[in-house]
């Protein structure tokens, strides 16, 4: 796997990660009735820097739940893997909220279509709005992203690696080529 | 990570990952249960037979419920009713049923060894529901994290069952359970109940109830199964509620803070008096719900499981 460029380093994802805050008060009109979904495994560590960023320019800290969608997926019966399950812990309702659906990359669009469906399981929200730090493109389903860290026009050879310093050894986000048979 | 076998036949020589897995897994599952909609579509379009040659409550219910909570389909055969009373041979009852196509077979026997006989005409998954006296490993499963969830570990537990151990499917699939995870394991019971060799499995074997509830962390107190000719074993069913049944008094007097479970039926009064079922000591409807997070876990892990 060689790396190809480094896209995001450490000060412009946290410029980035405000800005994605300011994005979600305003288009909510305040924090009030927002709440804030990490999707396993860097999404959560994601949401909890916008929680802290929204904190601080609202003096209230939104609730925050993290979501594991494996259970949800559609490749259980062509992947040659099977993919590791670990638990959600949404510890409030959804019911009547504005749930802000957080991940590091938009792709293909399917972990999302698997993350609408397990939200819906835990209740009704207001609306479902979806972050994420980096869109790089090739969808395969009707999808978007509400707010968007930065768009990465990527080929399939490409990968979008991002790193957090929660449980890698820096913040950064870099394009990488990988072999693909 | 996956199980390192397609079936779960018993938990003898199962590698202490695997089981850490399904442990694991199964707390996915147990969050899973608490949600408003206690459903995910993970097992769509696998079909699961519950093949119960002997009578069932708990398990069968709890395996229907985890297959009908992963949106798998599943169809139910029990012994009465069937075409087993016209003499079809079991092989024969398999293979047709087998022929409408089937993913996952759960499996209960009165004779042990049969979920492994099934591997061998079957390219379904078997997973064994108890078989004869052999094993009964999801009851195990489920007996462990419970223990777990409670005490925060498995390592150097001491753990002691109580019982017809004889008789007990459930005792040998959580000596070789718990033993794999580096608990102690004890047995006690009257020795008419307690076969010898167990001894060479490394299990410690107690006469004395009071010193067993001294010395353990927990009590896994086993039914006295009046159908499986208990009977012939004791003098009397009072004669061994006042030697080995766990009362209040007992706990008081011996280990307040031993944990008390039981994998259900119970007979009250038996091998637990009506306010140690009852009481806080015991974890037993615990039990029931882990029970359907388990065999959530195994049939995810063996329903999605890549060659």
């Amino acid at each position: 796997m060689d790396i190809k460029a480094k896209v995001i380093d450490s000060v412009g994802l946290d410029r980035t990660t405000t800005r994605l805050a300011h994005e979600i008060i305003e288009h909510n009109k305040g924090s009030e009735n927002i709440v804030l979904i990490g999707m396993r495994t860097r999404g959560e560590f994601l949401a909890n820097r916008i929680q802290e960023k929204i904190a601080a320019i609202e003096n209230k800290k939104p609730d925050l739940g993290i979501l594991d969608a494996t259970l949800y997926r559609d490749d259980f019966r062509t992947r040659l893997k099977q993919p590791e399950v670990s638990v959600t812990d949404i510890s409030f309702d959804l019911t009547e909220k504005d749930v802000i659906l957080i991940d590091d990359v938009l792709y293909t669009g399917r972990t999302v279509r698997a993350a609408l469906d397990a939200i819906v399981d835990l209740g009704r929200p207001n609306t479902i709005q979806f972050c994420v730090l980096v869109d790089r493109g090739h969808r395969e389903m009707p999808i978007t992203a509400d707010y968007v860290g930065k768009n990465i026009p990527t080929s399939i050879n490409e990968e979008v690696k991002v790193k957090m310093i929660e449980i890698d050894d820096e913040d950064a986000v870099y394009l990488v080529e990988t072999e693909h048979d | 990570m996956s199980l390192s076998s397609n079936h779960l036949l018993g938990l003898h020589e199962v590698p202490k990952e695997d089981i850490q897995l399904i442990l694991d897994t199964a707390k996915t599952f147990r969050e899973v249960l608490e949600r408003p909609i206690k459903k995910v579509p993970t097992l769509q379009g696998k079909t699961i037979l519950n093949l119960f040659y002997e009578n069932s409550t708990r398990t069968r219910l709890s395996f229907e419920l985890a297959e009908k909570r992963l949106s798998a389909d599943t169809m139910n055969f029990s012994k009465s009713g069937s075409s087993a009373a016209k003499g079809e041979s079991f092989k024969d009852t398999v293979l047709n049923i087998e022929a409408m196509k089937v993913d996952m077979i759960v499996v209960r026997h009165e004779s042990a060894g049969i979920p492994k006989y099934l591997t061998q005409i079957s390219d379904a998954n078997i997973i064994n529901a108890g078989d004869g006296r052999h094993e009964h490993p999801t009851q195990a499963l489920l007996d462990m994290y419970s223990i777990r969830e409670k005490m925060g570990k498995l390592e150097g537990l001491k753990v002691c069952i109580v019982g017809d151990i004889a008789h007990s499917r459930v005792a040998l699939s959580n000596i070789y359970g718990l033993q794999a995870m580096g608990a102690k394991v004890s047995v006690c019971g009257p020795s008419t109940m307690i076969p010898w060799q167990l001894e060479s499995l490394g299990v410690k074997i107690y006469n004395n109830i009071d010193k067993a509830m001294e010395e353990s962390d927990v009590l896994n107190v086993l039914r006295i199964q009046l159908e499986r000719d208990a009977g012939v074993l004791i003098p009397s069913v009072r004669e061994y509620h006042n030697y080995y049944g766990i009362t209040t008094e007992r706990i008081e007097k011996n280990n307040p803070d031993i944990l008390i479970m039981h994998p259900g039926p119970i007979n009250r009064g038996v091998e637990l008096s009506s306010e140690v079922a009852d009481g806080s000591s015991q974890i037993i409807l615990n039990q029931v719900t882990n029970g359907v997070a388990i065999r959530m876990a195994v049939l995810y892990l063996l329903g999605t499981r890549s060659e």
